[in-house]
């Protein structure tokens, strides 16, 4: 190790060489602690101002995990009812498979009861006095007594006795809910359940390689189209994803932030001349329009946009008007500031060989402003295209509001991801093309 | 190029010269022909799309406009003071029963004699969530962006993944992360928060980590040069260049997290946007109004003190509108 011993002469010098360092004041030593203490204590106000541990507490956890797993696998729900001494599956409304379709994980057995099967090692068979529930390979019989089913002696943890129920949970494999009356079985599959077909569709079940076939030399399916036609239209009316409404959803946040955005443009370039002090000389035209676009810019898009919903109804154009009217007010803002920063120099070149007032700012304004013009107008279409998916929650309609409509039945968690999904591609897209078109308008040295 | 008869515009003219002026010509018309095209695209672009947006709305724009000002014309309070007494909760002189009328049952009560109007209690949690989730969403992008800027790990896997995880991040819907959380937490101001934060860590990490790249890197060869770790490099040597702008970036991030929260709270995160949606829903004028006006002063507040304080903090050059970060 070196020696870093300081003699007392040296100290002396260093001490008056540089006082900024040894002297400080009181708020350079301690502002960060100070700063650090506020906003601990500013946290802990608000931890429980917003009663931060009682949500936590009584949070529905257990719902969390169905909610997550949703999003990327599929419940099949068949009800077994016990009918006349017989096993009759009954499926919901959100039924996966079209009647009489062969599972080949619930299977009729030879009793006239069925077989779930689970896994390798995890099954159940039920008939309508007793269902035999194997886990890893081990029977447990759950025999149905009058109104209770009742848990079997020495069962392990995963059956569960519950009131008159016995409830067996398989882990991801599912879950299942004897009762006197029925099985509630819930199986679940990783992947969407019908992605691109639904139970109605002839194409249903079919491989890839076997739609492909159909579509490319197989007979027609429906006389009056052919198959590639018939496949695209079952694809979009899908019934339990609904891929034609979304991607119009899509198309219409799309839309709502193009146009909102390019009209914002349109008007602010022409009164951003008038708000710029250095273009218009009048002091209260300046200020006036400032102020307007001050106006326009606070009022937020939310408050634009729940307006314009009621006057015109939900849907894109109430979304394209609150874009148009913050962002008129946002952009002037910033092409005023960059119009008051150009070069003179060029306007007095333009003036001096007797140009009109409108020619001196076409040639001497304007290619001077333009890029970053349109740098700024695509950095708020970038913006915009994510923020249109949130005014369209509030009731502007487009994809925002179909998101919102499938959070709320609480079931539709995988058409959520779907959607989730089409958003981030789309917004990745749009960052890209944004990003090059701006760096071809500025140049290399980009913005 | 070979000139058959020769215009005016040549006459006194060397050959060199006229070659320049026949090559300037030919670019200035490939030039307009390519605005000429991208023009008449772009407006077949805008009018596809309007005729979709104008299909797609519930109300025609032409049929709906006539109503729009008849929408407006209703939406009249009956007494200019209606407003204030809707602010600030008093009694009005119409109450007949209905909630249009009723300003006082909202009323939050802090002492049995002291009470905060409503609209001022809804404000602040909105602005409350936009405070918390600033601060928790630039504590995570703190700790991120020193581990996505080139200068400090290098272009490999680290960097990649930093960067992807924020864009995902930023790009994630609001309303998603906050639609998932009140299912599981009951709608309230938390599930706003974190979905605010969330989006703020994509955000500000973005912006974090481009300063953080444009460092000087000569403190950092001295820290180097003397054998220091990489975690006393970053403190002493990059941390100090890049703090006044991290706090400019996180100022202007905090005026931007009160409309976002606003936003959020129209869609069930509490708040005064939901407030704010309610009584402009059930048409009640007054209410409406009220919410506006506090909400324009809000806003207009949080941005001149957030600009005010960028100024004193790292000078004029702060002073740039950071929508486009968004």
């Amino acid at each position: 190790m070196s020696n870093l011993a300081v003699n007392a002469a040296d100290r002396e010098r260093l001490l008056a060489a540089y006082p900024e360092v040894f002297h400080r004041s009181v708020m350079q030593r301690w502002g960060l602690v100070v700063a650090a203490v506020a906003v601990f204590l500013y946290l802990a106000f608000c931890f429980s101002f917003f009663n931060v541990i009682p949500t936590f507490v009584n949070g529905n956890w257990d719902r969390a995990a169905i909610y997550l797993q949703d999003w990327y696998s599929w419940r099949a729900q068949p009800r077994l009812r016990f009918q006349n001494g017989e096993v009759v599956p009954q499926w919901t409304s959100r039924g996966q498979y079209p009647d009489g379709a062969a599972i080949d994980w619930l299977k009729p057995a030879s009793n006239g009861g069925y077989t779930v099967i689970f896994g390798s090692d995890d099954r159940l068979d039920v008939t309508p006095s007793q269902v035999d529930v194997y886990i890893d390979g081990k029977l447990y019989p759950v025999a149905i007594k009058g109104d209770r089913a009742i848990l079997p002696a020495g069962a392990p943890a995963r059956m569960v006795q519950d009131g008159n129920k016995v409830n067996v949970r398989f882990g991801f494999a599912g879950q299942a809910e004897i009762r006197n009356s029925q099985v509630y079985v819930q199986r679940r599959f990783l992947g969407w359940a019908n992605f691109f077909f639904d139970t109605q569709s002839p194409f249903w079940g079919r491989s890839v390689t076997s739609v492909a076939g159909l579509m490319l030399f197989g007979e027609r399916l429906d006389p009056s189209q052919s198959n590639a036609s018939l496949a695209l239209d079952n694809f979009l009316n899908n019934s339990s994803w609904q891929h034609g409404d979304i991607l119009s959803k899509l198309m219409q946040t799309l839309v709502m932030a193009f146009v909102g955005t390019l009209f914002a443009t349109l008007i602010a370039f022409p009164l951003a001349f008038v708000a710029a002090r250095n273009i218009t000389t009048s002091r209260p035209m300046n200020w006036g329009m400032k102020r307007f676009f001050d106006f326009l810019r606070s009022i937020d898009m939310l408050i634009w946009a729940l307006f314009f919903t009621r006057a015109f109804g939900p849907g894109p154009l109430p979304g394209i008007a609150a874009i148009f009217f913050t962002d008129t007010g946002a952009l002037g803002k910033v092409y005023s500031e960059a119009l008051e920063n150009v070069d003179d120099k060029q306007r007095e070149g333009v003036k001096s060989v007797g140009a009109a007032p409108v020619i001196v700012q076409r040639y001497g304004v304007v290619p001077q402003v333009l890029p970053i013009f349109i740098s700024q107008s695509l950095y708020f279409w970038e913006s915009n295209t994510r923020s249109a998916t949130a005014i369209g929650a509030v009731g502007a309609g487009g994809i925002g509001l179909k998101l919102l409509e499938s959070m709320k039945t609480n079931a539709d968690w995988d058409k959520v991801a779907y959607m989730v999904l089409l958003i981030l591609l789309v917004v990745f897209v749009f960052d890209n093309l944004s990003n090059a078109l701006r760096s071809r308008v500025m140049g290399k040295k980009g913005h | 190029m070979a000139h058959v008869a020769e215009p005016a515009q040549y006459s006194g003219l060397q050959e060199s010269s006229r070659t320049i002026l026949d090559h300037y010509q030919q670019q200035v018309r490939t030039r307009r022909i390519y605005t000429v095209v991208s023009i008449v695209v772009f407006l077949i672009v805008l009018g596809a799309s309007l005729d979709f947006a104008n299909e797609a709305n519930s109300g025609k724009f032409f049929e709906r406009l006539p109503y729009f000002f008849d929408f407006l014309k209703s939406f009249v309070p009956n007494s200019p003071l209606e407003i204030f007494r809707a602010m600030f909760d008093l009694p009005s002189p119409y109450a007949d029963g209905s909630i249009k009328f009723d300003y006082t049952s909202d009323r939050v009560w802090i002492t049995d004699s002291f009470y905060i109007p409503n609209f001022f209690y809804q404000l602040a949690i909105t602005i409350n969530i936009a405070i918390v989730s600033t601060i928790l969403g630039a504590t995570g992008a703190f700790l991120l962006c020193f581990f996505a800027s080139t200068n400090l790990v290098g272009a490999g896997l680290t960097r990649w993944v930093v960067r992807r995880i924020m864009e995902i991040l930023r790009a994630f819907p609001e309303i998603v992360v906050a639609g998932l959380l009140a299912a599981i937490l009951s709608i309230g101001p938390i599930a706003a928060i974190i979905a605010v934060s969330i989006h703020t860590i994509g955000a500000l990490g973005k912006l974090f980590f481009e300063v953080v790249e444009n460092a000087d890197m000569k403190p950092d060869e001295g820290l180097r040069a003397s054998g220091a770790s990489w975690l006393e490099r970053v403190r002493f040597a990059i941390l100090p260049q890049v703090l006044p702008n991290f706090v400019s970036y996180t100022l202007l991030r905090t005026e931007i997290n009160v409309r976002a929260s606003t936003i959020i709270g129209a869609v069930g995160g509490g708040g005064i946007g939901e407030v704010f949606s309610l009584s402009i829903g059930r048409d009640h004028a007054a209410k409406t109004y009220a919410i506006i006006i506090l909400l324009l002063i809000t806003v207009i507040c949080v941005d001149q003190f957030s600009a005010w304080l960028r100024r004193r903090l790292i000078g004029k050059q702060s002073f740039e509108f950071g929508r486009g970060a968004a």
